[in-house]
């Protein structure tokens, strides 16, 4: 490599070394050294006792994963056969896709408030199942988990569908053609040629809507009961650091919090490995 | 094609319809109630009227809100261009020792989640004096929309091809010309349209923008966030109110986007 060339690449990179540094790496590694230090400055794991020796605080962590992971396989899992089902393009794609993006541009917070609204007691569709009779009474969809599940269903399923739909219209059209004219039924062909292609992209889906859907916070607040049931991690990391103004624990919580976060993506990357071994995609893509 | 009224076909309609359904079901209720008059009951609200817009503009500083929503997504926009571009020209076409790690370093941002990184980078922003005002909601912002546009710009500009910038060197251009004579406009509409899918994100970003905004620096979503959680200081019709005009804002930005990117390039484009 030529002095000239390097000192190109070096120009070319450190705008976006010097970003990351600063805004990134240098914040989290503040956040771990506050993580391991009381408030004079020394050493100690009393952050993280605090975080874990409190049931209250513990607990934060199952009830994340709680509504966090069945809502991402659920989105994920009604995403493929819709992006499955979409693959070529259907008539009226456009609006379809159009009232998809809607909800994941909006943001939580729109639609949260207007959850509490439509899916209240005396709401509209309150209002509609009782009059076409599939209840008798109101049923509470809001201040409980199923406010916050539905609202990050909601973002969820567009999200990984938009995603999954971008990677399967990458897939050649030409593998399941071959596989059809070797004698494969269309279950076969799905099961053993479109269904392993898509794993690697279903594996990066889940992954990114895992991360939206595990620091849920203002879904959290808003539909759910955040001082008990939905108390997720994200509010017990906020309350600690802008309520209490204790930066260490507050710190302790944000580190645990990316910690199973990186733990379970590790985990679909492996699933992933073990699944599909390969070319991904053909022709196009 | 057979079964294209089959089975799959009408659940595919079923579902999209209910969907669809109650995603309409929720933005008309915010926008119905907000120029509504004691909506407790029945499917329309019997008295309709604007004093909650009226309410709004002496509650918040809309313009304030305004103004501090659209210079932090386009001061994010243009800052995260300067430092993705040239980052993503090299990341697609040198090969380089380390190159991997440093991709990977770049899309870290993207699987922690916002809150985790949020709280310590506030913290800093804090302690530099730069958090509660405009440029550290800037700043925050940037962490998310620097990775999300490496990863758009770099198909476009691995498409350009090399070819005519070997050409171009050929023929005795230098670098610094190469750069910003054939590839800058080739990849022109990659940056593009990186930069109005970063302006639709930056909009909607809650997290990050909560973490560091005070009273002055607060975007129209931050605002609508706190007036929806101190439920009971203002009318509920008034909150409606607000998010009617944030959605107003987000719709109008994701309709000119849509103009020139398709849906399926809003969320992250995976090869």
């Amino acid at each position: 490599m030529s002095l000239g060339r390097r000192g190109g690449l070096v120009a070319l990179l450190a705008p976006a070394v010097v970003f990351i540094v600063f805004l990134f790496i240098y914040p989290f590694l503040y956040g771990l050294v506050l993580s391991f230090s009381d408030p004079s400055g020394s050493f100690t794991l009393a952050n993280y006792e605090r975080f874990f020796g409190d049931w209250w605080e513990r607990r934060t962590i199952w009830v994340t994963l709680w509504i966090s992971l069945p809502v991402t396989v659920a989105s994920v899992a009604l995403a493929v056969p819709f992006a499955y089902y979409m693959r070529r393009g259907i008539r009226g794609e456009k609006v379809i896709t159009f009232f998809l993006i809607v909800p994941i541009t909006l943001g939580t917070v729109l639609v949260s408030e207007g959850m509490l609204t439509y899916m209240g007691p005396t709401g509209w569709l309150n209002q509609l199942l009782m009059a076409i009779g599939v209840v008798a009474k109101p049923v509470r969809f809001t201040h409980n988990y199923w406010g916050v599940a539905i609202s990050l269903l909601i973002q969820g399923f567009p999200f990984s569908f938009l995603m999954l739909l971008g990677y399967i219209s990458g897939i050649s059209p030409d593998l399941e053609r071959a596989s059809q004219m070797l004698g494969a039924s269309r279950i076969q062909t799905f099961l053993r040629v479109t269904f392993p292609l898509m794993v690697p992209g279903i594996a990066i889906s889940f992954c990114l809507s895992f991360v939206a859907a595990f620091s849920v916070f203002p879904s959290a607040v808003l539909l759910g009961e955040p001082s008990g049931p939905t108390r997720v991690i994200s509010i017990s990391a906020y309350h600690w650091a802008f309520e209490e103004f204790n930066f260490n624990v507050a710190s302790a919580i944000s580190i645990v919090m990316a910690a199973i976060e990186l733990l379970v993506i590790s985990g679909v990357l492996v699933w992933r490995n073990r699944m599909y071994r390969g070319a991904s995609i053909v022709g196009k893509g | 094609m057979r079964g294209k009224f089959g089975l799959s076909g009408i659940l595919f309609v079923i579902a999209i319809v209910v969907y669809v359904g109650n995603v309409l079901g929720i933005l008309l209720t915010v926008i119905l109630d907000s120029v509504s008059k004691r909506w407790y009951s029945g499917v329309l609200p019997h008295f309709l009227t604007t004093q909650w817009y009226a309410y709004v503009a002496q509650d918040h500083d809309i313009v304030n809100l305004l103004v501090v929503t659209f210079v932090v997504a386009f001061a994010v926009v243009l800052i995260s261009i300067l430092i993705a571009m040239p980052a993503a020209y090299a990341l697609s076409r040198y090969e380089f020792a380390g190159k991997g790690l440093l991709l990977s370093l770049f899309l870290l941002p993207m699987i922690v989640p916002p809150i985790a990184y949020g709280i310590p980078l506030a913290m800093v922003l804090y302690k530099a004096r730069l958090a509660a005002r405009v440029i550290g909601v800037i700043l925050a912002n940037l962490v998310p929309i620097v990775p999300f546009m490496i990863l758009i710009l770099m198909p476009f500009i691995e498409q350009v091809g090399a070819n005519l910038e070997s050409a171009a060197q050929m023929l005795g251009a230098r670098r610094p010309t190469i750069f910003f004579k054939i590839l800058v406009p080739l990849a022109l509409p990659g940056v593009f349209t990186a930069g109005i899918l970063s302006i639709v994100k930056t909009i909607s970003t809650f997290e990050l923008t909560y973490l560091v905004a005070g009273g002055r620096s607060q975007t129209i979503v931050v605002a609508l966030y706190a007036d929806a959680y101190a439920a009971g200081a203002r009318p509920p019709e008034a909150v409606d109110a607000l998010a009617v005009i944030y959605f107003l804002t987000a719709m109008i930005c994701l309709v000119v986007a849509l103009r020139f990117v398709s849906p399926t390039q809003m969320v992250f484009k995976i090869r």
